[in-house]
């Protein structure tokens, strides 16, 4: 406490050192143990007891039946013996191995995004994340369902722990490394895809996109390495980049089919035969990862000064979203095939994505019209005062901030486009839930449709709790004017 | 600014006006006339030159279109009639003119209005690394000597919402030096601060002043004026009223305006 002195002469004193808590008059902050606190809370009066009472009994009755009936009188026959279909749909037994290669790629990747992302953590594998992982182990243990996949299983959460202390260390030394993950995970993509259609190798889509990009990359790294001194600076650099691209393609392109025997592959099974949880979740990736740009572009294009550009967007959009979700997907059954070329008969998975991505890219954009309502006109003043064009202010300064903002609505989308992901059954696509109805058809299951539901219900709740938990880490992360 | 709002233009480059000291015009804007969408006139032939290496103070009542003036400095506010020239360059039609105008105009908000979603030393050098096209290491490190030269040199990996206001503001004021303008544009800089703060950055105008930066400022603080200003201007009802040295205006004010606002504010 300083000394309060009127007089002109004397001078201040110096602050004393701060005192302990206790003598500097702290609030008093008491905390209560359970028993305390059910004491003050539940059961204070003799109404609020009796209420207590009844509830616990009436929960307690839900829960423990619940639980009794969960162990004792389920018939999870259901679920136990038609695993791989609710996992994969018609897949053919003996080609299981790709679907568990799809999760070993995805856990692999997985677990590299998540020490990249974790490198400046001192301990990535503290004790949350172990309890978490054991309890994940156990429970792969325990749960008859899982048994027969236990193998599998941990070996998958290994290569989770090992590649995410791989990515720590990784992401330490490269600074390139967090720009390289979208990449790979780009690639991982078509590798996924490589692996449930089949084929062969040289004539995948897998080997078309790794030539483009490994083309580029090569074009890219010849321009910034070589240098003619003959010619003008940006002659060479483009020339070079065009050079390198051309030539690596053409030369990736044609050597397998000049080489002997590069004619490897894997059998191919039809797209009509995937379904289930791998079906929904490459319908849900594919829609959630086009229609974010996609949104993204009419939300900017509705918000120009350009009438063409604005007068699509606002068409497009009030269009879209007059409409329901399963009447798109019909038409998209119908009209994509008559825009393309005579003869390309897309795929049917392919034309429901395009339904999938157009539907949400046309909420989305409202969403992010929202966030960018939201900046201040302050922002742009400053970055226009600064210099910056109007393609750079809204690329560095107004879509960053108003993609955070958004973050909540945006989410909810991604989540409701997952689930909108069983009304593809309408146009014949075997994804999870119709796999299910399918499965209840058949008579030696027909009673048992509680648990088959309860079960898919689980699934669908873990991925979209998944996104939302994602979310809220990406939002704490990102709320840098909070710290 | 579209089409239609563009003034009919004619200052040429080679004809800078200059001041006494042969000190060239930085700023030279004629007759300039500004309505609102509403029809409001808000600025009624305003005239000034700014010349290289000078304090311009621009004081008023609110209202009187003294932010406005100074905003159309860097085509922040399109203005109708008249003309302004910065550095030579005509305000007008031209996109290409306008950018470069606002490379070389620096300007500081009353609200700051820096970029929370980068850190102090990505505020500083965005605009250089995208705008001047500046090597990473060298747009780095003139940000941390501009950071340095305002005092906050050890916030640099903080975000602006870790920062006082008064730290804020002055990041805004590093973040403008950073492009190296030719003169550095003031719009109420200290009037969202607290009084403590207030110090602190006009202590950095001033050594910014003394450093020979050429800079219009709109301010209440006629300390600031008397202290630093080579010239005080008066504006009121989008007019400008009278033009004089800081002592001739604060002791001798001529005009009747001037002598009402003075009592109002000394």
């Amino acid at each position: 406490m300083t000394n309060l002195d009127v007089s002109p002469n004397r001078t201040p004193t110096p602050t004393p050192p701060p005192k302990s808590p206790i003598e500097r008059g702290a609030p008093r902050v008491s905390k209560l143990g359970p028993v305390a606190w059910g004491q003050k809370n539940l059961f204070n009066s003799w109404f609020n007891s009796i209420l207590t009472v009844v509830l616990l009994l009436l929960i307690g009755n839900f829960v423990i039946g619940t639980l009794l009936w969960v162990f004792s009188e389920a018939q999870w026959a259901v679920v136990t013996d038609n695993f791989g279909q609710f996992m994969s749909g018609l897949y053919p037994p003996e080609a299981y191995w790709r679907i568990w290669s799809m999760l070993g790629i995805i856990f692999l990747m997985a677990g590299l995004t998540w020490g990249l992302l974790a490198r400046h953590q001192k301990k990535l594998l503290n004790q949350p994340v172990l309890i978490g992982l054991g309890a994940i182990a156990l429970f792969a243990v325990v749960l008859p369902l899982t048994q027969p996949h236990v193998l599998n299983l941990i070996v998958c959460l290994g290569l989770l722990v090992g590649m995410a202390l791989a990515g720590q260390v990784i992401g330490r030394k490269i600074p390139m490394a967090a720009q390289l993950i979208s990449l790979g995970w780009f690639l991982s993509y078509f590798a996924v895809l490589y692996l449930l259609n089949g084929g062969e190798v040289r004539a995948s889509f897998l080997y078309l996109v790794s030539r483009v990009v490994l083309s580029l990359l090569v074009g890219w790294q010849l321009s910034q390495r070589v240098s003619i001194p003959a010619l003008p600076p940006w002659l060479t650099k483009i020339g070079l980049f065009a050079a390198g691209v051309v030539i690596t393609y053409l030369i990736l392109w044609y050597l397998p089919y000049t080489i002997p025997g590069l004619d490897f592959g894997i059998d191919n099974v039809r797209t009509s035969k995937w379904g289930g949880l791998t079906l929904t979740l490459l319908l849900a990736v594919s829609g959630i990862v086009l229609c974010f740009p996609l949104g993204i572009l009419l939300a900017l294009g509705r918000r120009s000064k350009l009438p063409v550009l604005r007068g699509f967007s606002v068409a497009y959009i009030e269009l879209i979203r007059g409409v329901p979700l399963i009447s798109i997907l019909f038409m998209g059954q119908v009209l994509i095939p008559l825009f393309l070329p005579e003869g390309t008969r897309p795929d049917r998975i392919v034309r429901a994505v395009i339904g999938l991505t157009m539907f949400s890219a046309a909420y989305l954009a409202e969403n992010i019209r929202a966030g960018l309502q939201a900046i201040p006109q302050g922002q742009t003043e400053a970055a226009q005062s600064l210099g910056l064009n109007k393609t750079l202010t809204t690329l560095l300064i107004v879509l960053p901030q108003a993609i955070k903002i958004a973050i909540p609505a945006i989410v909810g989308q991604f989540i409701s486009l997952f689930q909108d992901t069983t009304l593809l059954s309408i146009v014949g696509l075997l994804e999870m839930l119709k796999m299910t109805r399918n499965l209840l058809v058949g008579a030696s299951y027909s009673g048992d449709y509680v648990e088959a539901f309860l079960f898919i219900a689980l699934i669908y709740w873990i991925f979209c709790y998944a996104m939302s938990y994602g979310s809220q880490r990406i939002e704490a992360a990102l709320n840098t004017d909070l710290r | 600014m579209t089409q239609s709002e563009m003034p009919r233009l004619n200052v040429e480059r080679s004809m800078t006006p200059r001041d006494r000291s042969g000190n060239e015009a930085v700023i030279v804007a004629q007759d300039v006339h500004k309505w609102y969408d509403n029809g409001f006139h808000v600025l009624k032939g305003v005239s000034m030159n700014v010349y290289k290496g000078e304090v311009v103070v621009v004081m008023g009542p609110s209202g009187s279109g003294k932010s406005t003036f100074i905003r159309t400095f860097n085509a922040l506010e399109p203005y109708q009639e008249g003309s302004i020239a910065i550095d030579g360059i005509p305000i007008a039609h031209d996109l290409k003119d306008i950018e470069a105008v606002r490379r070389e105009v620096g300007m500081v908000f009353q609200q700051f209005n820096l970029f929370p979603h980068l850190t102090v030393l990505k505020n500083v050098t965005l605009a250089p690394l995208w705008v001047r096209r500046w090597p990473q290491g060298k747009a780095e490190e003139i940000a941390m000597r501009l950071l340095e030269r305002v005092g906050i040199a050890e916030q640099a990996q903080k975000f602006p919402g870790q920062l006082s206001g008064g730290q804020q503001q002055r990041v805004a004021i590093a973040r403008s030096l950073a492009m190296q303008p030719k003169v550095m544009l003031f719009d109420e800089p200290t009037s969202a601060l607290d009084p403590e703060m207030v110090r602190e950055v006009l202590d950095v105008m001033r050594n910014l002043a003394n450093d020979g930066m050429t800079m219009v400022c709109v301010t209440h603080e006629v300390g600031f004026a008397k202290e630093v200003a080579d010239r005080v201007v008066l504006m009121d009802g989008g007019v400008l009223v009278e033009e004089n040295t800081p002592d001739a205006f604060f002791n001798n004010p001529k005009e009747e305006r001037s002598q009402a606002f003075l009592s109002q504010i000394l």
